[in-house]
């Protein structure tokens, strides 16, 4: 039986990192996440697994720190919160152009602007459909556990590896600050020189004799050069959509109707349809586990023989456009949605999709 | 004795280092990069460190210096080339680790970045290039535009009213506690290359022993972005740059 | 040791890539014997290329260190 442990989500994420076996983060303190910098200050991990651990001068500085260490083919992360995930959004870019493979986790806080420090999932869009400039996507884990914290940074860099591409962990202020059991798994050790060699023969780890240099970059000046990279890029993401989509049911089996929802909001829309289903009404839930790739066959299959579809999110309605795009007019999709740091009940939600669906 | 005669492998006494690449580099007539470029290589080259080097160039001109040197490469945003040094040389502390800078990317956009690796006393190498203008985007002003010199975004001459003061941005470093040596050199003659060259493997020599940063400016000439000849650009640099920004030491923690 | 320099004398001479060479003129100034100058015929890209000019070559290097695109090489005997 494996240790379990109560900590805080931002907890989970600073643990899994010491313990599996992560080379190097950089961040800067924001709220709601500042436990992760801290807990890593205070277990002191240089002294035990060797892992670096830096507070930068800004989310700019800690990102592209992310950068240098990813292109060695070390494993790096940080953290940050919705404004600061704005500051970073130049060095996604370039850690997406340049194939690195990194871990970023976002919990989010309520914006736009400086907003407020309450949870929110306000930042779909920027966290799935780019954030930064150009053609490219971030893989998006959304825990709604702080067992998933723990789970996710070290699946999160499995991925990053696999795509050369970063991952990023969309938590939000409550998974990021609720305290939960966690179950330690075994402990990982950093990868040697040698390991390194082998997972990243692309990385910047200085030019012996006898192999052509390695250069990180995501420069091209020339037209057609950008395009077949572009392509290249395209062809990984199709894989990524083809292999990676996760996402977990409840009681869909019978279900006439479905709520959509992530993170936090998930556990919520659990509650609603426990509710529903003991006023006999046959509700049920989807949660995309990965946002990006977006379970989208799924949720159109649902579509096909369900009355109606929810999203339920702590936005103005984000997610809510994949599920349309998914379902493709095959049953009515409505949204309900909180804002500000305000969370919904169960019975609020269960009031609202009475409202939607016309039943008393 | 014919020109031929001496022509020999064994009389060679000076040629390009081996770890310049035969790449044509990009650069206009003249250009300072070329020259720092060969000194940096010649350096690595002597110190057999090839293989335990890391070099970081970020956007400017010199964003295609992995085209030359023959070393590993890390291509950074705009200004952030220290904070990618910094990461490079806390995971894999027996690198030699260096950043390759102009002046619009250190001083202007990248100054929290350069600033704050001088103050964590990061052991890097800092090459700075500094020529008054950015070159790449057409001749802009640079933070370290001299009062009065036209760019194309100061047609009538760099007003301090208008557009604030040049930028001493190596005094300033050399105020931070984790700097170990700065210094500021020309690579115009063959007497200043040499200093230039012993300035940079003294600061690769510095960033193997623990001590700071080694930072070193070269007052260079970007003669497309100034409109002279490069040998107009030279002399012009010796008679305005280096009223501003002096040659010789500014610091140096071991002397 | 004693050296006499006026007996100690250096022949030199220079090599230029001159498809390389960008016509900077920036070797030419730092030549202390004047003895390189710009061809009048220019090379594959358009540029005139240096060339030397006279024998007054003692093989110092100061052209080739100072040229940006590396196209100088430089020998020297002892005469």
């Amino acid at each position: 039986m494996a240790e379990k442990i109560l900590m805080k989500g931002n907890e989970a994420i600073a643990i899994s990192a010491i313990r599996n076996g992560v080379d190097g983060y950089f961040g800067y303190p924001i709220t709601p996440q500042s436990e992760v910098m801290e807990t890593l200050m205070k277990e002191k991990p240089w002294e035990t697994t060797g892992m670096t651990v830096l507070q930068a001068e800004s989310e700019l500085s800690s990102i592209n720190m992310v950068y240098g260490g990813a292109s060695c083919g070390k494993k790096v992360m940080t953290s940050s919160s919705s404004p600061g995930i704005s500051l970073m959004c130049e060095g996604i870019s370039y850690i997406a152009g340049a194939e690195l493979p990194c871990v970023i986790v976002d919990v989010m806080r309520g914006g736009p602007g400086l907003g407020t420090i309450q949870p929110s999932q306000s930042d779909y869009f920027q966290a799935v459909k780019g954030g930064g400039h150009g053609d490219y996507h971030c893989i998006v884990l959304a825990p709604a556990y702080a067992q998933d914290m723990y789970d996710f940074v070290d699946w999160g860099f499995e991925l990053a590896f696999k795509y050369r591409n970063p991952v990023m962990i969309l938590a939000d202020g409550i998974i990021g600050q609720l305290m939960e059991k966690v179950e330690l798994h075994p402990a990982k050790p950093r990868r040697t020189a040698e390991e390194i060699l082998e997972a990243a023969p692309w990385a910047t780890t200085g030019k012996p004799a006898g192999r052509a240099r390695n250069i990180i970059t995501s420069l091209s000046l020339d037209a057609n050069t950008q395009e077949d990279f572009n392509r290249k890029l395209l062809a990984k993401y199709d894989a990524i959509r083809e292999s990676e989509v996760k996402y977990s049911e409840y009681l869909t089996d019978d279900a006439e109707y479905v709520f959509v929802a992530f993170g936090c909001s998930a556990r919520i829309c659990e509650a609603a349809t426990d509710i529903l289903r003991e006023e006999g009404i046959k509700a049920g839930l989807i949660r995309p586990i990965t946002l990006f790739p977006f379970p989208e066959k799924e949720i159109s299959r649902l579509a096909g023989r369900v009355k109606s579809m929810m999203s339920i999110e702590l936005s103005l309605g984000q997610m809510v456009e994949d599920v349309r795009l998914a379902a493709d007019g095959q049953c009515p999709v409505g949204f309900y949605g909180r804002q500000g740091g305000n969370i919904y009940t169960p019975e609020e939600i269960v009031s609202e999709f009475k409202k939607f669906n016309n039943l008393k | 004795m014919e020109n031929q005669d001496i022509m020999k492998p064994e009389n060679i006494v000076y040629k390009k280092p081996a770890l310049l690449t035969d790449n044509v580099m990009h650069y206009c007539p003249g250009c300072s990069h070329g020259t720092v470029h060969k000194l940096v290589a010649e350096v690595i080259e002597e110190m057999g460190i090839q293989d335990r080097t890391i070099g970081i160039s970020p956007v400017g001109c010199s964003v295609f210096a992995y085209n030359y040197i023959d070393i590993d490469w890390q291509e950074a945003a705009h200004g952030r080339a220290p904070a990618l040094a910094t990461a490079v040389k806390r995971l894999c502390p027996d690198k030699y680790v260096f950043t390759y800078q102009g002046d619009g990317d250190l001083a202007s956009i990248g100054t929290a970045e350069i600033i704050h690796a001088c103050s964590r006393g990061e052991n890097i190498v800092v090459i700075f290039i500094n020529n008054g203008i950015y070159g790449m985007t057409g001749g802009q002003m640079a933070p370290t535009t001299l009062l009065g010199m036209k760019t194309s975004t100061t047609p009538y001459g760099r007003d301090p009213k208008l557009n604030g003061f040049p930028l001493k941005i190596t005094e300033m470093l050399a105020e931070l506690d984790g700097t170990a040596y700065i210094t500021r050199q020309a690579v115009h003659t063959a007497a200043a290359a040499r200093k230039a060259k012993n300035a940079i493997r003294k600061g690769f020599e510095y960033s193997a022993k623990d001590i700071g940063l080694s930072f070193i400016e070269i007052v260079s000439t970007c003669n497309s972005g100034w409109k002279l000849s490069p040998v107009e650009a030279n002399e012009w640099m010796v008679g305005h740059m280096f009223a501003k920004y002096p040659l010789g030491d500014i610091k140096d923690v071991l002397k | 040791m004693n050296i006499n320099w006026i007996e100690m004398a250096f022949k030199g001479t220079i090599e230029i890539d001159t498809q390389r060479c960008k016509g900077c003129s920036v070797c030419i100034g730092n030549c202390p014997n004047h003895c390189i100058r710009l061809s009048k015929s220019v090379n594959g890209k358009g540029y005139r290329f240096a060339e030397l000019a006279t024998d007054g070559c003692i093989g110092c290097a100061s052209c080739a260190i100072v040229c940006p695109d590396s196209v100088i090489t430089v020998y020297k005997v002892k005469i």
